[in-house]
């Protein structure tokens, strides 16, 4: 496997509230490989976008604070870069497409021109013509119709699907190495996602970057990457390849998720929630998060007062579990609950 | 040939339903574009529209720049010079008799071409005074407003402590000291009164538009402190900015006349409104004309620019639906 082109590692992010501490992202650790396509799942609050938005230098500080960390891009710890260096790869080798394309375009400037402000931003000598001209060819990549015409309206002459297409054109306008999608389909609707879908697709073709995408909707992550991380209460809870994490997952959070899910190929009659509620980041539980809502962990002693780590379970040290009891999963069927 | 023509005749229809076929989608298309192009408007258009429907405020705008070209014209339209002394007219009350419209002064000055040329000097004033305070002001409330903290709380101090000044006492002050007469200066002590409200609008905008994710978005497009402020915040805070630019016309008017009324603004011989109604008032109501005509002018300017300030209010800010005529 070539090497990592973003490398993260221990990246802890904490925020500081009137009730405390806020322990968003704790530990969390994992590579992004040359075109791959990492999905990032999990509830919201699970740290997910904090901790992308945090080795792009764009969680508020305070009362944001990165306790620990490094993130290894291009050889350079981000985390440690000074602003104007950080904003230099924004945006250039690392972009970034929001989740809700209304809030995240400027209502009172045209999508082409926002688009361009992408382009000479990080290029002030290109001509305004020029910026015009490539601005005009991405729309058009990523399918928004006469874009000749399109480039002078304003966002709320756009559709939700057209509008995450342009905030997709404005992210890949600077053919990035990465590129971080957060959520890029939750705000619309499910035959939008569908196109958004092969624009991403065509967004990838055409700059060969990496993708990390974030999102909490399965059916995507299936779709689309190659590899997953599951993070569960600011932690990542489970590593794998997409195949072994929808297989055979080896957390109880992970199979939990799936039995959730409602799957046309399954059959599955009633949907399995998981029981209780995502705890508190300001007081975890101790031990594993995951615990009081765990099937397996069935109140053993180990579960409450030992964090688990991340460990490999195969022999090529891929799939990779933070759960005590990872291997009780092995004979069980992803779509029946464990039994207890 | 002409066997084959029938199995060939099929073939016109064929092309023709395909065409059709080939229409529907074509014609949906059309269709889509014309939607487009309806919702095709920008704010501006719809704020334009708006605009015109406020037909006080249309009414205001047209005597204003009336007013504006007579000021701008002045040396082509007024009768007479503004220091023309005519001995043998003074003290005539308004009259028809050589366009003496607003009568003469002691010096037989025509009054109608001393308001004229008054009217030039107090409009170029405020336009003045107007601009460079928002200019000012924008700065100093964007810059508090975008960053926050220890800036926030600098420039703040400082407009609250320009706001609990008492405005009269350091303009007669400032002019004293910097010297008055010269519409320049004074045109720049009184911008250096007047940008606080800018920059209190400004700054209240940014720091709620600090928080939008399209400012967010921005960032994370690699765009610069400076590039965030200027291309994408500011293009926000036009509508605010530009309404209180017009209502900062009127009240450098009326300021800059009782400046110019207690003999601190410009100086004779160069006529500013406030100048001609102090120098009118010496005689009391016997030359009642010297008061009035540029008083009356005085309250024409002030009160259109501010209707028009209303109706630019009303047009700008979209959530406002009822149109007030």
């Amino acid at each position: 496997m070539p090497d990592p082109i973003l490398a993260i590692r221990d990246l802890t992010v904490e925020f500081d509230t009137e009730d405390g501490v806020v322990h968003a992202v704790t530990d969390v650790g994992f590579d992004l490989h040359p075109g791959e396509i990492l999905g990032v799942v999990g509830e919201s609050g699970s740290g997910k976008s904090v901790s992308m938005l945090a080795i792009l230098g764009l969680i508020p500080k305070p009362p944001g604070r990165i306790v620990d960390g490094q993130a290894l891009f291009r050889g350079e710890d981000l985390l440690k870069l000074p602003e104007n260096r950080l904003q230099k790869i924004r945006g250039e080798a690392i972009a970034m497409v929001f989740q809700d394309p209304l809030s995240s375009l400027n209502p009172v400037l045209t999508i082409g021109e926002q688009v361009s402000e992408a382009i000479r931003a990080h290029d002030p000598d290109s001509s305004a013509a020029a910026a015009q001209k490539r601005t005009v060819d991405l729309l058009a990549l990523v399918g928004v119709p006469a874009a000749e015409r399109r480039y002078h309206q304003y966002p709320h002459e756009f559709s939700g699907g057209m509008r995450q297409r342009a905030m997709i054109a404005m992210a890949i306008a600077n053919d990035p190495t990465v590129l971080v999608a957060d959520e890029p389909t939750t705000a619309l609707d499910v035959t939008i996602q569908a196109q958004l879908i092969e624009v991403l697709k065509a967004a990838r073709r055409e700059t060969q970057a990496a993708i990390v995408l974030i999102t909490h909707d399965l059916g995507l992550i299936a779709e689309l990457a190659d590899h997953v991380v599951v993070m569960y209460a600011g932690r990542i809870v489970e590593v794998g390849d997409v195949f072994s994490i929808f297989d055979s997952p080896r957390h109880p959070y992970t199979a939990g998720l799936l039995a959730s899910l409602a799957r046309l190929d399954a059959g599955t009659e009633v949907l399995e929630p998981i029981p209780g509620q995502p705890p508190s980041l300001i007081t975890p539980p101790p031990g594993c998060a995951f615990h009081p809502r765990c099937a397996l962990s069935r109140g053993r002693v180990t579960c409450r007062t030992e964090v688990p780590r991340l460990r490999a379970l195969g022999t090529d040290g891929e799939h990779r579990s933070a759960c005590h009891f990872a291997e009780e999963l092995v004979a069980l069927d992803p779509n029946v609950e464990p039994a207890t | 040939m002409s066997d084959r023509l029938p199995p060939s005749t099929p073939d016109p229809t064929r092309g023709a339903t395909s065409a059709a076929a080939a229409a529907v989608p074509e014609g949906l298309a059309l269709a889509y574009e014309s939607g487009v192009e309806l919702g095709e408007r920008s704010q501006w258009t719809h704020a334009r529209r708006r605009f015109f429907r406020h037909r006080l405020a249309v009414a205001s705008l047209i005597v204003l720049v009336l007013i504006a070209l007579v000021g701008v014209f002045a040396h082509q339209l007024a009768p007479y010079g503004y220091d023309e002394i005519d001995l043998d007219n003074t003290t005539r009350s308004p009259t028809l008799d050589d366009w003496h419209l607003f009568g003469t002064d002691q010096l037989g000055r025509d009054y109608l071409s001393r308001v004229i040329f008054g009217v030039r000097t107090s409009l170029w004033v405020a336009v003045f005074v107007a601009l460079v305070s928002s200019a000012l002001g924008t700065t100093v409330g964007a810059l508090a407003g975008y960053y926050g903290g220890q800036v926030d709380n600098l420039l703040m101090r400082l407009t609250d402590l320009m706001l609990t000044l008492p405005g009269l006492a350091v303009l007669l002050t400032a002019s004293v000291f910097l010297g008055s007469g010269d519409p320049l200066r004074i045109g720049l002590i009184l911008a250096f009164l007047f940008w606080t409200a800018v920059a209190r609008i400004v700054r209240g905008l940014f720091l709620s538009l600090r928080e939008r994710e399209f400012v967010e978005a921005a960032k994370a497009a690699g765009a610069s402190d400076l590039r965030i402020i200027v291309r994408h915040m500011l293009p926000n805070c036009t509508g605010p900015i530009i309404v209180n630019t017009t209502l900062v016309v009127a009240s450098a008017i009326l300021v800059e006349a009782a400046l110019s009324f207690l003999g601190f603004g410009i100086q004779p011989p160069n006529p500013a409104l406030g100048k001609l109604i102090s120098e009118g008032q010496s005689e009391g109501f016997s030359l009642w004309w010297l008061v009035t005509f540029p008083g009356l002018v005085i309250m024409v300017i002030a009160l259109c620019v501010n209707f028009v300030g209303d109706g630019l209010r009303d047009a700008l800010d979209p959530t406002q639906r009822r149109i007030r005529a």
